[in-house]
């Protein structure tokens, strides 16, 4: 098969493609969006146990105010 | 005892609601008005000759009496989710699903057979003959009933949501299409002279399938939403 | 059978180190079932899907190069359609997947919330907007397909009517989702719909068939693929292996993201992320 007749899949060509094109791209997509996804949540949870650190630590310490509410 | 309870429970549930209806009758029946006024629509929209509406009649007033039982909805259990009732409910000993099902049945008394009697009459203003109206009655008593129960499971499930009587449609309207399907095709299969025992036989079935498992959906749905 | 002196999770920690004060139970289990509740420990599954992850990715990546090759290249034009049934090499997968997804998530919501489990209620959110995108890309490719072949963009058969009103069904499923603030409230809530919704689809995809057929009588639905062969065949199924494996890599970052989302305060979390 020579690369002429594989682009232009007897004629169908238009459609073959933008079939295989559409669904390389929602597979992309998936795999590009679930790994951000990841990333943001990791860095939230790092956020917030460094924030949780920071208040034990204060109030271990005797500085914290009771009933001072942390965000 | 707790029968004889339950019993009780179901009754008072049923006549306090039609009761409340009574009161409030103006809110009950505009659910119905709205379905005039959407089977009104598809006239103004296609054609004013019976012969091009005769062929969509079934569908048109399928579609209405789905449209309206969605709306006759959000007054089925917000009411009672707001003022507190609700919680007692959950709180009180009796097996919620039966009571929601006891409301669910005010819901269709109020908001389904109604379509029922008035189908006939709405039908023959869109060109069906009055040979059909046995039929046509016998799919929408069944399948409202479907319709009520599909619509209350979807409105313990958006009670607590602000705003979600578009989020209910979106719920409700693809679990009712299987419904829509045998009630609407019923109904046309009798209008042209074939045989309509297995569509409706269907429709029964599914009505009997949702009301025996629709209560503990519906029962699961509420304790979410109601509790804090 | 009484389990070991050490508690079943702690050999799975990928922190070695555990803090006294863990918050996570410690059950007494026969061992037998050990596997099942490392499966629902989060730490446990968090850790598993990490490591998985490029393995399952270059897994899939090599089986949809290989089927792609088998269905572009390989397999014979058909009589009829000639090229143009390549299509089915993405169609056919995507839709499987669509339908197995959704099956996935309502099992896993099941679970969830008969055992109470805050695993299962995150795999079921995972799934939802893969299984939804897959849907797209069936419905999508089922449309460009039935153009050259049947000469519409689109055609109320039971094929593609069933993977649209699934469609919706995946959209309702995740906008009650959405609509909660509370993670727990919304697991729980769209757990109840996942099991109607999942009662339904059989009752759907038989009306749809039942629908169909006044119209059109007894005729195979217009998206039928032309009868395939073996050299036909292979691609097809290997392509539909490379959709699962490559569902499950996607899946792995996707369930890693809905547990951390879950576990605020549980303390192998907190050790977990300070050092990673």
């Amino acid at each position: 098969m020579n690369l002429q007749s594989f682009l232009s899949m007897s004629g169908y060509g238009a459609y073959v493609w933008s079939c295989y094109g559409l669904t390389i791209a929602v597979l992309l997509w998936n795999v590009w969006s679930a790994r951000r996804q990841l990333r943001e949540a990791i860095v939230h949870a790092r956020r917030r146990t460094e924030a949780q650190r920071e208040d034990a630590a204060r109030r271990g310490a005797g500085a914290g105010v009771p009933g001072e509410v942390r965000s | 005892m707790a029968a004889a309870g339950l019993g009780e429970a179901v009754r008072l549930v049923l006549a306090r609601d039609l009761r409340l209806a009574l009161r409030h009758w103006d809110q009950v029946i505009q659910p119905l008005i709205f379905f005039v006024i959407v089977t009104t629509l598809f006239p103004l929209a296609i054609s004013p000759a019976l012969e091009e509406l005769r062929g969509i009649a079934p569908g048109v007033l399928w579609v209405a009496a789905m449209l309206s039982s969605l709306l006759a909805l959000e007054s089925l259990f917000r009411p009672d989710v707001e003022d507190g009732t609700m919680e007692q409910w959950v709180l009180s000993g009796q097996p919620l699903s039966v009571l929601l099902l006891a409301k669910t049945v005010t819901h269709w008394l109020l908001a389904g057979l109604p379509l029922v009697l008035m189908a006939p009459i709405v039908g023959t203003a869109l060109g069906m003959p009055q040979s059909v109206w046995p039929v046509l009655a016998a799919t929408l008593a069944l399948g409202t009933g479907s319709l009520s129960v599909l619509g209350a499971i979807g409105a313990a499930l958006t009670v607590s949501v602000r705003r979600g009587n578009v989020l209910l449609a979106l719920l409700v309207l693809p679990l009712e299409m299987p419904v829509l399907i045998f009630g609407a095709r019923a109904v046309d299969l009798a209008m042209q002279g074939e045989a309509v025992a297995g569509p409706l036989n269907l429709l029964a079935a599914l009505l009997l399938l949702f009301v025996s498992l629709g209560p503990f959906a519906m029962s699961a749905a509420m304790r979410i939403s109601v509790e804090t | 059978m009484s389990s070991s002196s050490r508690s079943p999770l702690s050999d799975s920690q990928p922190n070695p180190r555990r803090s006294a004060a863990s918050s996570e139970a410690r059950p007494r289990v026969a061992s037998r079932w050990l596997w099942f509740h490392k499966l629902g420990s989060p730490p446990y599954a968090y850790g598993l899907a990490t490591k998985l992850r490029p393995w399952l990715m270059w897994s899939s990546l090599i089986l949809m190069l290989i089927g792609a090759y088998g269905g572009l290249v390989l397999a014979p034009p058909d009589y009829q359609q000639k090229d143009a049934f390549r299509i089915i090499y993405v169609h056919v997968p995507a839709a499987i997947m669509s339908l197995q997804v959704y099956l996935a998530m309502a099992i896993a919501a099941a679970v969830g919330i008969i055992w109470r489990m805050k695993l299962a209620h995150a795999f079921a959110a995972a799934c939802a907007p893969v299984g939804a995108w897959f849907t797209v890309a069936a419905l999508a490719t089922g449309s460009i397909y039935g153009k050259p072949m049947w000469g519409t963009w689109w055609e109320w058969d039971p094929r593609i009517t069933s993977v649209l009103i699934q469609l919706f069904l995946y959209l309702g499923y995740m906008a009650l989702r959405a609509s909660f603030d509370d993670t727990q409230r919304a697991d729980r809530a769209s757990a109840v719909l996942a099991i109607v919704g999942v009662v339904n689809v059989p009752i759907v995809k038989y009306s749809v068939v039942w629908w169909n057929s006044l119209h059109q009588g007894p005729t195979i639905s217009k998206l039928d693929t032309p009868s395939i062969t073996l050299s036909m065949g292979w691609p097809l199924y290997t392509l539909v292996l490379a959709f699962m494996v490559y569902f499950a890599a996607v899946m792995c970052d996707r369930l890693r993201s809905e547990i951390l989302k879950r576990e605020r305060n549980a303390s192998w979390l907190q050790e977990n992320i300070a050092r990673s």
